[in-house]
């Protein structure tokens, strides 16, 4: 079991033919992604990695069944890759982009609510079941099967969270990189609910980072909902108020979206908070025992 | 990307956000220009930095005459200014904005930005006006009425109305503050605004407002579509070193610290710092070198981390995904022959093909250069190199 995707997703790719969407397209098909075909405006006919090229999402859908589009486009096209998604019946978009404008983001993550299309990202690694489907751009080699879920803001501290749990002897059921952009997709709250639902998800790892208040969201819906056991880390604990770190959203305004007071929220909804990133595996083991 | 006070207000003429008429001056002889081109006989000199608590700094001054404006102007142009948002070190004026005087009968707050749980923008009013928001927010938040607005129906009335009762305005000036609050909102939206604070907005003797101080930041992504904007970007208001970083594609921030760091990614990073702070070091920075950490980037990396005379040893941290670790330990080894490296250099690497990564390093057999097993051990001995302990 998983969440959201396995071997059986099927995957579109919008933005397929560009340099980035060819490499990591084939990445994702190496791993044993089914990636069924692709939509580059323009290209529709041609064959790209060996599969069927569309000018459209809809036709993409319509012919191949994806219920799944990853998204490579440039930033300034990427709301309407997402509206084009969502208005062509996908279920989710993950959208791998850096740089779109918070204010395409805002349009765009409207319209697919309503249109009832999840998104994951923008500006993140995506999203792997390990050992099944991976759609984004993680190395798929650190991600071995096991019974943690884990949800991160970061994309090499996600790949270095699965790497000290599977040096502890565990795996991954589904790793979801959310981004760290000011408006992102799916998020801890509505992720949390379904590792909660997978029976092979046996312990939630969650890496936040400072800026806005999603963990702190997350906290107060652990502390009610969640009875599998939660291990975090919250990155920028040393970070200086009012510097951008690197993500769009990580910026600690107006002195509220400090790490302390998200470690704090999190600490008392009983969740595992450790201090030092080094010390994520094991406190995984700690919650796990053997 | 922040802009002047004297730009937020051009932006805010275009749309009609009212605001007092003013000059921006750069040598004392075109301050006094201005204020006789704005005539009247009160004018306000103001220092034109990106950072608030100007007028507390000694940045903002009140002039009845010509020679007044001389006299400021004189002072204000070329000193160090220093208030809470400048850092001890303070900001050099270059430019200051003449301003005529202002009837002001009562000063507000109103400022607007994205609502990050709303995922909308709000709009946010004060009858605190010239204090602090953060401060209002944080010690009497009944003072301070807000409104996300749905930017598929944008401004309503309703809004303004709420904002405007919520002032505790009289009703003969509702219709004007509404207008006002409308444009602002305009300004923000077309313009991808990041954020925007009037602080103080004034009402006048005769019942009008208007922008006393302008403040507005943009979302950088959104810049491309806005070139009229970008030529507004002040680049003496940026920190030389990271403006440097940008340009090679690396983002870095300068702490206080002794250890530098260098990792690829964001996250990674700022738990770099974290975990030499753990450690019982400092961090001197904040450094993404991307995901690629090829030779080049490494390089730059090095010599803009060594441009801070305050570090004394560098906690290299790569977590090798797609690009193998292998390689970036052929690349910081290259890096070196580019840049020379005069501090000890702890190198962890992990992640695909780590075993090759730490051969390669262990037979290049380079004096400064120490192989760490893992992320703990790379900090602890990166902080113990800092103190000369290794």
């Amino acid at each position: 079991m998983s969440i959201l995707v396995n071997k059986d997703t099927k995957v579109i790719v919008q933005g397929f033919t560009g340099k980035e969407g060819t490499f990591h397209a084939s990445q994702c098909i190496e791993y044993g992604t089914q990636i069924v075909g692709g939509v580059t405006p323009g290209k529709g006919g041609q064959e790209h990695l060996g599969r069927p090229v569309f000018n459209t999402v809809e036709e993409a859908v319509a012919t191949t069944g994806a219920t799944v589009s990853m998204i490579f486009v440039p930033p300034a096209f990427v709301a309407d890759a997402v509206m084009e998604a969502s208005d062509a019946g996908i279920e989710l978009a993950v959208i791998i982009t850096e740089g779109a404008p918070v204010r395409d983001m805002m349009f765009a993550k409207m319209y697919a609510t309503k249109k009832g299309m999840s998104t994951i990202g923008p500006n993140c690694p995506g999203i792997i079941t390990a050992e099944e489907c991976k759609i984004g751009i993680m190395p798929g080699n650190i991600f071995k099967k096991g019974n943690v879920g884990l949800i991160s803001k970061s994309g090499t501290l996600t790949y270095e969270a699965s790497h000290q749990v599977v040096q502890e002897g565990y795996g991954i059921t589904t790793a979801v990189g959310i981004g760290g952009d000011p408006i992102i997709g799916l998020s801890y709250k509505q992720l949390l609910p379904m590792f909660e639902a997978d029976p092979e998800t046996e312990a939630i790892v969650m890496i936040g980072e400072i800026g806005g208040d999603l963990e702190i969201q997350a906290a107060a819906y652990i502390k009610e909902n969640i009875s599998k056991p939660v291990v975090a880390f919250i990155a920028g604990q040393t970070a200086p108020k009012g510097k951008r770190m690197g993500h769009a959203g990580a910026i600690i305004s107006g002195g509220s979206g400090t790490a302390a007071e998200k470690m704090a929220a999190l600490e008392a909804a009983g969740v595992k908070v450790v201090v030092s990133p080094a010390d994520i595996g094991k406190a995984v083991k700690e919650v796990l025992g053997n | 990307m922040n802009i002047h006070e004297y730009q937020a207000k051009e932006i805010f003429r275009k749309y009609g956000v009212p605001v007092p008429r003013g000059r921006v001056a750069f040598t004392v002889d075109e301050a006094v220009e201005a204020a006789k081109e704005l005539g009247g006989s009160l004018w306000v000199v103001k220092a034109q930095i990106h950072a608030g608590g100007r007028g507390l700094g000694g940045g903002v001054k009140l002039a009845k005459s010509l020679d007044e404006v001389r006299e400021w102007a004189d002072k204000i142009l070329g000193m160090t200014l220093v208030t809470h948002q400048t850092g001890p070190e303070g900001k050099v004026v270059h430019k200051v904005y003449i301003e005529e005087g202002a009837d002001i009968q009562k000063e507000f707050y109103l400022g607007m930005l994205l609502d990050r749980a709303a995922e909308m923008p709000v709009m946010m009013a004060s009858t605190e006006g010239g204090m602090e928001i953060e401060k209002v927010a944080a010690e009497t938040p009944e003072k301070i009425v807000k409104v996300t607005i749905d930017p598929t129906v944008g401004f309503q009335g309703f809004h303004g109305r709420k904002l405007a009762f919520g002032l505790g305005l009289p009703k003969e000036e509702i219709g004007t503050f509404i207008k006002f609050a409308k444009a602002l909102y305009e300004v923000y939206m077309d313009n991808d605004a990041e954020m925007i604070e009037i602080n103080p907005l004034i009402k006048t003797g005769d019942g009008k407002f208007l922008a006393l101080d302008a403040k507005m930041g943009f979302d950088d992504n959104a810049l491309y579509r806005h070139p009229d904007i970008s030529e507004m970007r002040d680049l003496e208001e940026e920190e030389p070193t990271e403006l440097e970083a940008k340009a090679h594609g690396l983002s870095y921030i300068k702490l206080d610290g002794n250890v530098g760091c260098m990792v690829n990614g964001a996250g990674l990073a700022m738990a770099t710092m974290d975990i030499i702070k753990h450690e019982g070091g400092e961090p001197a920075n904040f450094l993404d070198v991307g995901g690629g950490a090829n030779p080049e980037t490494v390089a730059k990396g090095f010599e803009i981390i060594l441009k801070d005379p305050n570090v004394k040893a560098i906690f290299v941290n790569i977590f090798g995904g797609i690009v193998r670790c292998d390689r970036v330990a052929n690349g910081i080894l290259e890096a070196t022959k580019i840049t020379d490296v005069n501090v000890p250099v702890v190198v962890r690497l992990d992640g695909t093909n780590a075993e090759e990564a730490a051969e390669i390093l262990k037979n290049a057999n380079i004096e400064n250069i120490i192989a760490a097993e893992n992320l703990a051990d790379g900090a602890r001995k990166a902080v113990a190199a800092a103190k000369g302990e290794l």
